[in-house]
């Protein structure tokens, strides 16, 4: 759609950078770019409330690992890598602590069927340089005594790391605000050669956008391959200490996880649905990831079911995110004031890939070298 | 070779190998094997899909010209088949349905009572039916009779890749048929594939096999060869098996 030029209402203050998207990724992006010195705002009616809210927050490349996506995998370990220290930053800014944890994933084949594939991705993983461990089903259960005794076995993927995702955009808000950081509470409807259109009719006019705002970036790029997978994930409540890993699972081949909290919280998920924006939990939600936790952990029927949500995996052809300069969707010739970039499409992988995404975004802002590994990660890759 | 057309529910095919779209890592993962395949027709199971949704794999059909057949996966009665078969047929704007009736979410294996049940309900309301079935030739003989427009019995459970459990079954259930046979499910790898045609099977449906490959453009690859070469070596008629040596150049 062409932005309309008669009607320009009055610019809300200038900004450097204005960020679409107040998720993890783009409050991070911000939080950088206000870190260097630059004026920033994000705008969001409710920040952290789409696929933030909802992620479980595994750091976990190695225990991920699948058959054709090594430059994914490598991608994973880079942000991975970043992570201690974007920890220890955030955590000083923001007097937040993010609940980060790097006791690794204990990943267990339920059946011996499951086994067999869980086997085979081990040998892969060791082929790829990966440290992951074979476990027998007791060793296992020594580990994670809440384990189902009828597990097969598993294997240990030590490098493997979470963290709380309510808590990080919590922290990223606290320290884009110390940082002299704006939130303008409202929805984006365009992008328009001076800056971005708000629900209220006003610009809020920068020569810098930032779109992060996940399955909706489309709609403010409409060539942007990015498209919503549904998610349900449920959070149990039980005493801290039940599980003290993350816990992935395969039983009868669907795949489950476990993510443990400081607090006693577990997060168990999650569905995978192409079903655009449907936000309904549904019983067949519930009862598959209930089902398939029950089998892997059987004491977890006595927890609380404190929550279920559904979130938006914002989804990409290849499954690797969009970071970095696009073309803007006014027409051609048009005067181009404003320079587009994207941080989104992180599918599964959005806690993750903070890190880097912010490191990259920021290097594009200010005209830095971005990290080589997101040379993948190239918007414009899907043209043909 | 060219006029050795598949027909089935009286559209033709050039291609005996149909796909599914269930277990690949990523749209553009699939996408290169759909490619490699040269499949025309590719099912998509309705309760897990919005029609409606941008960039699904109902575009990546689209944009490789695929047929889109809907199934009704992950459902356990008659009721829900019929159901599902017919918000497919409102989204896809097509009457024809894999009908799959399971029986337990374990094994998998259909239900031949409410398979039936649904066949017949499917018929009289106007779809060209495609059951899964195991490999039984007495249900295939009813089906057909009940009107559906082929039979597609199973090589082996859903997703096993054990290949062809019992190749005798699957020999009877083509001598019998007036419709087209598809062997379904239970595919490993190529030679499961091969022998499905050799068999005498009009066309084979697999996903796992190529969705969950190490290299799925390359099994890709390799199930369409293997599907031809099945094919042409069943046209082409095998010897006869002998206990003992026949010499290929006689000496005289």
């Amino acid at each position: 759609m062409v932005p309309s030029l008669e009607v320009t209402p009055e610019a809300t203050s200038a900004a450097d950078v204005i960020v679409v998207g107040g998720g993890v990724e783009g409050l991070s992006v911000a939080w950088r770019a206000a870190r260097r010195g630059m004026s920033v705002a994000v705008v969001d009616p409710d920040p952290g409330s789409g696929a933030t809210h909802a992620a479980a927050g595994m750091l976990a490349p190695v225990s991920e690992v699948t058959y054709t996506e090594e430059p994914q995998l490598r991608l994973g370990l880079a942000s991975l890598a970043l992570w201690p220290s974007f920890r220890d930053e955030l955590e000083d800014d923001s007097g937040v602590g993010l609940d980060y944890r790097s006791d690794g994933t204990l990943k267990i084949a339920y059946s011996a069927d499951d086994m067999a594939v869980l086997d085979e991705l081990a040998t892969f993983e060791q082929t790829l340089g990966l440290r992951v461990e074979r476990l027998t089903g007791r060793e296992c259960r020594k580990l994670e005594p809440m384990l189902s005794p009828s597990i097969r076995g598993g294997m240990l993927a030590r490098d493997d790391a979470w963290v709380n995702p309510r808590l990080v955009a919590r922290a990223l808000l606290a320290a884009l605000d110390r940082h002299g950081g704006t939130l303008i509470a409202e929805r984006a409807v365009e992008l328009t050669p001076r800056g971005v259109r708000l629900a209220s009719g006003t610009v809020a006019a920068a020569p810098r956008v930032v779109v992060a705002a996940g399955s909706w970036s489309s709609r403010l790029l409409p060539g942007l391959p990015v498209r919503p997978v549904k998610g349900q994930i449920l959070r149990l409540r039980g005493p801290a200490g039940f599980l003290t890993r993350c816990v992935r699972g395969l039983v009868h081949g669907s795949p489950a996880y476990l993510v443990p909290r400081g607090d006693g919280e577990i997060t168990v998920g999650a569905t995978v649905e192409e079903l655009g924006f449907d936000g309904r939990v549904t019983a067949g939600g519930v009862y598959e990831l209930l089902r398939d936790a029950r089998e892997l952990v059987p004491g977890l029927t006595e927890l609380e079911l404190a929550e279920t949500t559904v979130g938006f995996r914002p989804g990409t052809p290849d499954n690797l995110p969009l970071i970095g300069p696009v073309d803007a969707p006014w027409p051609a010739g048009e005067s181009r004031e404003v320079d587009v970039l994207a941080a989104t499409g992180h599918h599964r992988n959005g806690i993750l890939l903070t890190p880097i995404t912010a490191a990259a975004a920021a290097a594009f802002l200010t005209g830095d070298a971005a990290p080589e590994i997101v040379k993948f990660c190239d918007p414009g890759r899907f043209a043909k | 070779m060219s006029e050795d057309v598949f027909v089935l529910g009286g559209e033709k095919f050039a291609s005996r190998l149909i796909m599914g779209t269930g277990g690949a890592p990523s749209l553009e993962v699939l996408d290169q094997a759909l490619e490699a395949s040269g499949t025309e027709l590719t099912t998509v199971a309705m309760r897990r899909l919005d029609p409606a949704a941008r960039g699904s794999v109902l575009d990546v059909l689209r944009a490789r010209g695929v047929r889109p057949l809907p199934n009704t996966a992950g459902c356990y009665t008659a009721g829900e088949a019929v159901l599902t078969a017919r918000l497919g047929r409102e989204a896809l704007e097509t009457d024809w349905v894999k009908l799959e009736v399971i029986a337990d979410e374990r094994t998998l294996l259909p239900d031949p009572i409410e398979t039936f049940d649904a066949a017949e309900q499917l018929v009289a309301d106007g779809f060209t039916v495609l059951p899964y079935i195991g490999d039984d030739p007495a249900l295939a003989r009813r089906l057909e009779q009940a009107g559906c427009a082929a039979v597609m019995p199973l090589g082996a459970p859903i997703g096993s890749g054990l290949g062809i459990r019992n190749p005798h079954n699957i020999e009877l259930i083509v001598e019998a048929a007036g419709v087209p046979v598809i062997l379904d499910a239970g595919i490993g790898t190529a030679s499961d594939a091969a022998l499905a045609m050799e068999l005498g099977c009009d066309a084979v449906l697999l996903a796992s096999a190529v969705t969950r490959a190490q290299r799925p453009d390359l099994m890709a690859t390799a199930m369409r060869s293997a599907v031809t070469a099945g094919r042409l070596a069943h046209l082409a008629g095998r010897i006869p098996r002998r206990r003992y040596a026949e010499a290929s150049s006689p000496g005289w």
